[in-house]
């Protein structure tokens, strides 16, 4: 594969065509906040937390969906990219009902962090405070609107990991809504085969294992670079030589 | 050197943000020779008092007496702090937001076991339509997160206010919950 040169942070940078900037600029160790995005599930351009200005084009880009390209100048920090990253985060805390306090995912929740990370200490919207509902159905695990950021990665990992395609999105804007099968109860669900992939890559309290309170929920992502691997390289590890 | 006048206030949250503040356990004796304590739920003080220079304020605007108070606040403080999550972002006060304010009275005393108690039209505050963070009600100078925020997060606020300069938590310091 060939290489391309291109300018991040104005820094010359080489990267191999056809990988994502993202993808870059996490070997290079720029911190980028991203929600949709996981290492292992395809990309979904969605929680718009990655992007990045590229010079030359009025558009900002997320990078977890753009391919690097010769020549190309990056920034990704500017005042702007991070005064846009923290609207967004403001926009999500006020759109559901993210009462961090009484969350099972508190302490371990990666919005709360990201929030955190770039110094949103208060919320300058109305919240919204809608009515929404929780899905306890299922045996093993509850499903909860009010923390869900329809980042997708549940609806991604069943598809492509699980190969069950158990979970879509229903509805538009502010109404979408993360379904089970034909939009019923998670307990009533044939085709979910209570694997958990989709609880485990949820980067909130929207999906947690039944009967975890307060601030004792904690996921895993490993086990994706473990199929993944042992898929396409019928390496069956954890990566460390265990 | 002229001390510092430091209120507190306690508006619709648990009390969870004045029990960390009581955290701050020896650090409190150095506090008590930088400030004058006017105005807390933990001083015998009736009114609110003119001229304070910094005004910690716990709890999200619920009803009519915490709107009067945090105007009065805001009206007779040099600088109000959203002290804690239910200030900061209205938190756990907020999830009887999408309830209208009838139907979660009815649900609550009407309808809940027991017999329902009386009288509390006239003697109760009234309650606002939605509970908000203190920010949507008066202008807030500084946030300090969590709930409640531990002592160390209190200190580093309260340090930087005693020293007149603005208050710059580490990330690990302003998370919510």
């Amino acid at each position: 594969m060939s290489v391309v040169t291109l300018t991040i942070n104005d820094e010359l940078v080489s990267a191999q065509e056809g990988e994502t900037l993202l993808s870059v600029l996490h070997e290079r160790g720029i911190d980028m906040p991203t929600l949709c995005h996981l290492d292992g599930l395809s990309e979904r351009g969605g929680c718009r937390l990655c992007m990045v200005e590229l010079e030359g084009s009025a558009r900002l880009q997320a990078a977890c969906v753009t391919q690097v390209q010769e020549g190309m100048i990056v920034h990704t920090h500017s005042e702007r990219l991070v005064k846009y990253r923290k609207m967004i985060l403001e926009l999500l805390f006020s759109e559901r009902n993210h009462v961090c306090a009484v969350c099972v995912m508190n302490g371990n929740c990666e919005l709360q962090w990201e929030a955190a990370k770039i110094g949103m200490d208060h919320v300058r919207y109305d919240y919204l405070n809608p009515d929404l509902s929780m899905d306890a159905s299922h045996d093993r695990f509850v499903l909860d609107h009010n923390r869900c950021i329809l980042c997708t990665r549940c609806v991604r990992v069943c598809d492509e990991i699980e190969g069950a395609h158990v979970w879509d999105v229903m509805g538009r804007g502010v109404n979408s809504r993360v379904i089970i099968d034909l939009n019923q109860p998670w307990g009533t669900s044939q085709s979910c085969t209570s694997c958990g992939k989709c609880v485990q890559v949820c980067p909130t309290g929207a999906l947690s294992a039944k009967g975890a309170t307060v601030a004792e929920m904690e996921k895993q992502h490993n086990f994706l670079r473990w199929i993944l691997d042992g898929r396409e390289k019928n390496v069956w590890s954890y990566g460390n030589g265990k | 050197m002229k001390k510092i006048k430091f209120a507190t206030a306690w508006l619709g949250g648990c009390s969870g943000c004045h029990m960390s503040f009581l955290d701050l356990d020896e650090k409190l004796i150095d506090l008590a020779d930088k400030i004058e304590l006017v105005y807390s739920p933990i001083a015998d003080v009736k009114e609110f008092p003119a001229d304070v220079d910094v005004t910690l304020v716990e709890g999200a605007v619920a009803n009519m007496d915490n709107l009067e108070l945090a105007q009065q606040i805001r009206a007779r403080s040099r600088l109000v702090v959203s002290f804690g999550d239910c200030a900061v972002t209205g938190n756990v006060p907020t999830l009887r937001n999408k309830l209208g304010v009838d139907d979660l009275l009815t649900a609550v005393y009407h309808e809940g076991p027991g017999r329902h108690p009386t009288g509390g039209d006239t003697v109760m505050p009234k309650l606002l339509p939605k509970v908000l963070p203190l920010h949507q009600v008066i202008k807030v100078d500084a946030f300090l997160p969590g709930c409640p925020p531990d002592a160390d997060r209190i200190w580093a606020a309260v340090s930087a206010l005693l020293a007149g300069e603005p208050v710059v938590l580490e990330p690990e310091m302003r998370t919510f919950g």
